[in-house]
């Protein structure tokens, strides 16, 4: 199975496209450029949401369901990414990933290694950066479920961890994954974070990275149908997301 | 013998002063009075959805809310069932589904489906398990309703306006309904409306609301229907 050497501590992490014959991709005629940028892409987004989604999920519960100080606090500093500049959001995840401090101190004890300039790397810039969409998004739709069907499975003596899997989240499931979908979306098309974050190593760069790679080299050719791919993919995700506010609720 | 509900609270919303004490026996008692008079926040109050300023509640001889001692049991823990003016069932999932996860006596998915299937054929709903609450009727719905409020075997049955938003016809098909099942299962209840029909079908104690008072309680004469078990109503406003 083909893998992706990642990151220039050698980190090895198995690409998205290793599920599908390089023999297939040829004869679909994708060159290595694209799928390679788009494996790592794909793959560091699909974590990066794995994770946000449950995090965000669940913070976005706790901001909506709880009465406890400080809520406005927490939501505006975890939202604090959608407001600022990527480059500084990296500037500051590298500095804190990179730079002597516990953050690194621990980053080494956990995975052996810094994490800067590795997959890793990437899938955590990209958390950081559509954390925000799913936690806001999850939040708004938790608020807008009507308490009344709480209430009423309170009266039917269920526990308040089940009222939340069976009643709260399906009501706002809709809201939820399409924080999940633009989370996905956003991590997909960081740039910014992840350029500063892990670089422009080869075999760690993503789709907008490598399209910037294009254009600074002078492949315009290249830069083409790398905008194209991407373009492809969030018109299909932005149509999901649309289409999620279409289907009939139940 | 132990009341199902005693019952002396006062709560303040905003410019509304509840302040009412009530005594609930067996059978149906019917909590009647124009809109806004607290009928259902007194249900509410019940429930525990809502603390109140002050009093106690007692149900079945337990204690569930003492303001002085800071007791509030918690809903879930008050074994009351409830049937809301327009179902609340929940829409993800279906009737049967609705109904068995209100079965508290009996663990497993089988066993409390088929004690859910056993409520919805009381209340002639039992063709519709396995359809969604979306696609049920109005009248259809609050027979959902009316069996999941009984199916986890409540000490205590709150009816808040269940009719209300029914045409006249279902209305009248379901008073017989409800007032058949709630009897043949001997579980106590307190029913809310404002119509005064429904209150004399329905109830076996007639307590009056108006602006956040009891003013008052009768029995209703039913020579052959089965009335409260034992002991006289008891009623008395704090005003």
């Amino acid at each position: 199975m083909p893998g992706a050497c990642v990151g220039g501590t050698g980190e090895h992490r198995t690409s998205v496209t290793g599920l599908v014959p390089h023999s297939w991709l040829n004869a679909l005629g994708i060159p290595p450029w694209v799928w390679g940028p788009l494996s790592v892409s794909l793959h560091a987004a699909i974590e990066a949401t794995l994770v946000v989604a449950v995090v965000g999920c669940a913070l976005g519960f706790l901001l909506a369901k709880g009465s406890f100080p400080g809520r406005g606090a927490i939501e505006t500093a975890f939202s604090l990414p959608m407001a600022l500049p990527p480059t500084v959001v990296g500037w500051y995840l590298l500095t804190q990933l990179g730079g002597p401090g516990p953050v690194r101190s621990a980053e080494v004890s956990l995975f052996g290694h810094p994490l800067t300039f590795t997959f890793t790397g990437i899938v955590v810039a990209q958390i950081v950066e559509s954390f925000p969409y799913c936690l806001r998004f999850s939040r708004a739709a938790i608020s807008g479920v009507d308490a009344r069907f709480e209430q009423a499975a309170r009266a039917m003596g269920l526990p308040q961890w089940r009222i939340a899997l069976l009643v709260t989240l399906p009501l706002a499931r809709r809201g939820v994954v399409a924080g999940a979908v633009m989370a996905f979306g956003r991590a997909l098309g960081d740039f910014g974070a992840t350029m500063i974050v892990a670089g422009s190593v080869p075999m760690a760069t993503t789709m907008p990275i490598a399209l910037y790679n294009a254009v600074f080299f002078g492949s315009h050719g290249q830069a083409m149908v790398l905008a194209l791919v991407q373009l492809a993919v969030a018109f299909g995700l932005l149509f999901g997301v649309s289409r999620l506010g279409k289907v009939r609720p139940w | 013998m132990t009341a199902a509900l005693e019952l002396a609270v006062a709560r303040q919303i905003g410019e509304f002063n509840l302040d009412v004490a009530l005594t609930v026996e067996s059978g149906m008692s019917v909590l009647f009075g124009p809109s806004g008079a607290g009928k259902s926040l007194t249900l509410a109050l019940i429930a525990g959805l809502i603390r109140p300023d002050s009093g106690t509640i007692t149900i079945n001889g337990h204690v569930v809310t003492d303001c002085a001692r800071r007791t509030y049991v918690s809903t879930q823990k008050r074994r009351i069932g409830m049937v809301f003016q327009d179902g609340l069932l929940l829409p993800h999932r279906s009737v049967i589904d609705n109904v068995a996860l209100a079965v508290r006596q009996t663990r497993g998915r089988r066993a409390r489906r088929a004690v859910a299937r056993s409520w919805l054929e009381r209340v002639g709903a039992e063709g519709l398990a396995d359809r969604r609450p979306g696609s049920l009727s109005g009248g259809q719905r609050q027979r959902v309703a009316l069996a999941r409020g009984l199916a986890g075997d409540p000490a205590l049955v709150l009816l808040d306006e269940p009719l209300s938003a029914l045409d006249a016809e279902v209305r009248r098909e379901l008073r017989k309904l409800i007032r058949g099942v709630i009897i043949s299962s001997s579980v106590p209840a307190v029913l809310v409306t404002h119509d005064a029909e429904e209150a004399e079908e329905l109830g076996d104690v007639i307590i009056g609301y108006n602006r956040g008072r009891v003013t008052g309680a009768r029995v209703v004469d039913r020579p052959v229907c089965p009335g409260p078990a034992s002991g006289a109503p008891e009623s008395t406003g704090r005003a």
